[in-house]
């Protein structure tokens, strides 16, 4: 009640506020003329009976304020005229102003984007219904969540606690809709996909379990509205048109709701297939147990059924499957995961950089606050002498109080409006980005409720921390004091709060300024690292035979024949195939054996290496080192005897030693022994942050891979080059989609991670290192400004320039350099853990150290540059003069 | 000169009601009337009189109307409402009880 009496006072006030305030000065005015009338008859003269009458008033503004209080409205009228008090003193200091709005956009803007991101990742649910009761499973053994064909459907058979199981592989396909072959992500998803999911079509239909007949038997498209949107161009016709994929005949029976895209956040495939069909995008054997080629199993747990109840059960399913299955189904255990974001695998690190990312603009916007407080503080104290007046003239503490609050709020408000207009515009750049060139990712961060509300509430609360600092200086006025001796009165307390702010913003400002530092250091030694391979002057080539229809025979001839025509491009120096590449997409690995060892089982293995189909000529072109024996050739195929070449790593765990593992003989699981022939050196085949790991080269004649990268070594310009092989392999056959990229742009995945956490350590170091500027500016200046008088009365009996400075900026430098010591301690604390994400961050580094403290040093100089002239410049007899 | 009390918090209101109560009162007369009836006795600074009118007025205890004054002016008179009369009668004898209760009270 009383909310909505206030309301309505404040929308009467807004109406009728200059009426009244008319009419009340009409009717005490009229008292002081009657006051006046009477007084006249006493026989004064009228002009001395109108000043005794208006003395015997009282304090007329006092009185009238209180009138108005006692007619009520005063809620709403007070606020209205704080405001406009607040906004006209803003427009008298808008250098003031205009700084202060901007360091909070600034700040609230960096939240508000860093939330944004965290809340679509981790907060906001997947776009399905029911999306909280939707999970994924996860082997722990391990350690992912790929399942055989067979075993999902034994899973969805026998299990008793979700609604239903869906699964979905994702793959490439080439698509031929008569344009140019289109190199097309696809998702493989189980018939039940969409029923279980509990989605509907935006046009045509989805395809449902009952369309599973056997292998190959469901040979329709359902697109993803983005994709439709893209390359139909929305065509509504396009339902019920047969395309090719792969050369094989399929019908697009419908497009999905534009929501949808998938249940992994930032994937974005370009249609669905059912995965009966998979033995037309893969060569892999759909009904193999052993082979888990499934990306993820997923379902909606039943209501009332609780996690540990069905891991219980799968496990149990699990131990089942063992039992029956012992070689490919042993260590079936399952625990639940979010599917979203790939469980922990991508979940846990994107949480962990998001958090940190959080606290540190969290950080920003503390630092910011303490800025804009002690700008307050300073503003406060550069106004005392009208406070005091205020006070003297019968102004309430509290009114005065609410003076300050209402201007802080309005500066924190604008800034918050500011900075998330200015969040949401780089949001939906975000938004359609693509951060790795190859793969259909989107961030998908558009800002919703949430983020407006989370902005609003920062900017309050912020409004009211910063607003705060100088309440203790106005409660504290003595009016009397300030008038009778002016406002310069308390230097060289020993500590005050305002102190203690500007270190702790150094502080901040030195640890970001630290850690990214440390990440861009640690980035680029990155890129100069050696990963057993060269980046330099090299092309990968991505084709993929399935696409244009080649099988089983036809693929090596012609593998061969596009190696024969490359080699044939102008520039080209070397080259080589591979099936995969390391720091690729994806990697083969299997167990190994030693030579004596009779039983193959897992337990048995003397390692699990990555495994790589090379051509001969692929060390040469990668510009991996031989360190001994040789390379294949072209004879090493089928006819003839099984060889490898392994690297150290592999050498080592197999023989013990490099020497005895030349011309040695190991084991695969299938019992095939193989000779090794020559021994490479180690490089990083899976992520820039790993241990060495054991890896064996096969021939690719004695093992073909329809997925094949060529890999050139040019010094040719790479795009001249580009366009060259694309031609040459269009020549070749016209239906076979290619892919070129350089090898640098290859890394783009593994590098994408430390790149953004370069990048949003960067932007957040500038902004502290901003923030840190004005802070220490603003503190010299009031340093300054409050003893100028003193300076010119040093510079008159005969100071010297250094003793002036040292007066005027001791004080501050001394606070910066404290609070940069605190801030490098503690970002060389948060170097450790920014080792987890950049390879070889390290603070323990020379040109780290050095480059924190120089930069600190160049924010003192030019925070305190003005200042410090300010201060030489006094000139002793002017100052004199005007005090 | 006789001598003038401080106004007990709390009473101007009782006055201001009282002093309106003998006939519609711009605020200067409303000051003239209390001062009046209370024999020059008791002293209320002039401004302090406006909030005391409108604190009434927003009780809806007193009624107001621009007029003319008698010296020719623009001025507000205001009046009880029944509320104001109401009250008037009831605060009068509270006070009457009191009064009386604490002057038996000191007076023995």
């Amino acid at each position: 009640m009383k909310l909505f009496d206030s309301l309505r006072s404040l929308v009467t006030v807004l109406f009728r506020r200059s009426q009244m305030v008319r009419e009340m000065d009409e009717e005490l005015h009229s008292h002081i003329e009657h006051r006046a009338d009477d007084l006249e008859r006493t026989g004064l003269p009228r002009r001395e009976a109108e000043r005794r009458a208006r003395v015997e008033f009282g304090g007329y503004q006092r009185f009238k304020e209180e009138s108005r209080q006692a007619l009520g409205g005063n809620f709403g009228e007070t606020v209205v005229q704080d405001v406009r008090f607040s906004l006209r003193g803003l427009r008298k200091s808008p250098g003031f102003t205009i700084a202060a709005v901007l360091t909070l956009a600034l700040a609230i803007g960096a939240n508000a984007v860093v939330f944004s991101v965290l809340n679509a990742f981790i907060i906001r649910p997947l776009n399905v219904p029911n999306a909280e009761s939707l999970y994924g499973l996860w082997r722990i053994a391990t350690n992912d969540m790929a399942e055989s064909y067979p075993d999902y459907l034994d899973l969805r058979a026998r299990n008793h606690s979700f609604e239903d199981l869906v699964a979905y592989n994702i793959a490439q396909a080439g698509l031929d809709t008569g344009k140019d072959p289109y190199r097309s992500w696809i998702e493989e998803a189980s018939g039940n996909y969409f029923d279980a999911l509990g989605l509907q079509p935006y046009i045509g239909r989805f395809f449902h379990a009952s369309d599973e007949h056997g292998p190959n038997s469901a040979p329709y498209i359902v697109l993803t509205y983005a994709f439709w949107h893209s390359y139909f161009q929305e065509d509504r016709t396009v339902v019920g048109r047969v395309v090719q994929l792969n050369k094989h005949p399929f019908t697009i029976i419908g497009v999905a709701s534009p929501e949808f895209h998938g249940t992994l956040s930032f994937f974005n495939p370009d249609y669905f297939v059912p995965m009966v069909n998979h033995p037309q995008f893969d060569e892999s054997d759909m009904n193999a147990r052993g082979d888990r080629w499934i990306f993820m199993t997923l379902g909606h747990l039943k209501a009332g059924v609780t996690e540990a109840q069905a891991i219980a059960d799968l496990n149990s399913i699990g131990a089942e499957l063992g039992r029956a299955y012992p070689k490919e189904d042993s260590k079936m255990n399952f625990k639940l995961a979010r599917p979203s974001l790939y469980g922990d695998y991508l979940g846990r690190p994107v949480l962990a950089f998001m958090t940190g990312l959080m606290l540190l603009s969290g950080l920003i916007l503390l630092a910011a606050c303490a800025n804009l407080g002690s700008l307050f503080a300073a503003r406060a104290a550069d106004r005392s002498r009208e406070v005091a007046l205020r006070l003297a003239l019968g102004s309430s503490r509290t009114r005065i109080l609410r003076s300050i609050f209402t201007e802080a709020v309005l500066i924190s408000l604008a800034g918050g409006a500011i900075g998330l207009s200015g969040s949401i515009v780089l949001l939906k750049q975000l938004s359609v980005w693509q951060p790795i060139d190859r793969w259909p990712l989107h961030l998908a961060v558009t800002p919703d409720a949430k983020v407006y509300g989370v902005a609003l509430l920062l900017s309050l609360v912020s409004g009211f921390l910063f607003g705060a600092v100088p309440v203790r200086q106005i409660l504290r006025t003595n009016p009397y004091e300030v008038v009778k001796s002016g406002a310069s009165g308390r230097i060289g307390r020993r500590f005050s709060l305002r102190d203690l702010l500007l270190i702790l913003q150094v502080a901040i400002c030195a640890v970001l300024i630290t850690s990214s530092i440390v990440a861009v250091r640690g980035l680029a030694r990155s890129m100069h690292n050696n990963f057993g391979f060269e980046l330099q002057n090299t092309m990968l080539v991505e084709t993929e035979l399935n696409m244009a229809g080649y099988r089983g025979d036809d693929v090596p001839p012609m593998q061969k024949r596009m190696i024969d025509a490359v080699k044939e491009i102008p520039g080209v120096e070397s080259e080589g195939l591979a099936d995969q590449v390391p720091l690729g997409d994806a990697q083969a690995d299997s167990y190994v054996f030693t030579d004596d060892t009779s039983e193959l089982k897992h337990s048995n293995a003397a390692a699990h290496a990555l495994m790589f189909k090379i051509s001969p000529e692929y060390f040469q072109a990668a510009g991996t080192a031989l360190l001994s024996g040789r390379a294949f050739t072209w004879h090493d195929d089928e006819d003839s005897p099984r060889v490898a070449v392994v690297n150290r790593q592999l050498a080592r765990k197999i023989f013990g030693s490099e020497a005895k593992a030349m011309d040695g003989y190991f084991k695969m699981p299938s019992g095939t022994r193989i000779q090794v022939v020559g021994i490479a050196e180690d490089g990083k085949y899976g992520s820039l942050t790993e241990d060495p790991r054991p890896v064996m080269f096969l021939p690719i004649l004695q093992s073909p891979s329809n997925t094949a990268y060529l890999v050139i070594r040019s010094s040719r310009d790479p795009e001249q080059l580009a366009t060259a092989i694309r031609r040459t392999i269009r020549q070749i056959d016209a239906a076979l989609p290619v892919y070129v990229q350089t090898r640098y742009k290859a890394m783009d995945a593994f590098l994408f991670a430390p790149r953004m956490a370069t990048i949003s350590l960067g932007v957040l170091g500038v902004l502290g290192a901003m923030l840190s500027v004005t802070g220490i500016f603003g503190m010299a200046a009031f340093a300054v400004s409050k003893r100028l008088r003193e300076f010119g009365i040093r510079i008159a009996l005969g100071a010297q320039r250094t003793e002036v400075l040292h007066a005027a900026l001791g004080r501050t430098f001394g606070l910066l350099a404290f609070g940069s010591v605190v801030g490098l301690l503690l970002g060389l604390a948060a170097g450790k853990v920014l080792a987890f994400i950049v390879y070889q961050a390290t603070p323990w580094d020379p040109i780290v150290l050095t480059g924190v403290v120089l930069a600190m040093l160049l924010l003192g100089l030019v925070a305190s540059w003005i200042p410090a002239r300010r201060a030489l410049d006094t000139d002793p007899l002017i100052l004199l003069r005007e005090e | 000169m006789t001598i003038q009390a401080q106004l007990l918090p709390g009473t101007l209101d009782l006055l201001i009601l009282r002093a309106v109560s003998l006939g519609p009162l711009h605020g200067y007369g409303v000051l003239l009337r209390i001062e009046q009836i209370s024999g020059g006795a008791l002293l209320i600074e002039q401004g302090a009189l406006y909030p005391g009118l409108f604190r009434l007025i927003r009780q809806g205890l007193l009624k107001a109307d621009w007029g003319i004054s008698e010296n020719n002016r623009r001025a507000k008179f205001y009046e009880l409402t029944t509320a104001g009369r109401k009250r008037l009668r009831e605060e009068t004898e509270s006070w009457n009880r009191l009064a009386t209760a604490m002057a038996s009270a000191l007076g023995s």
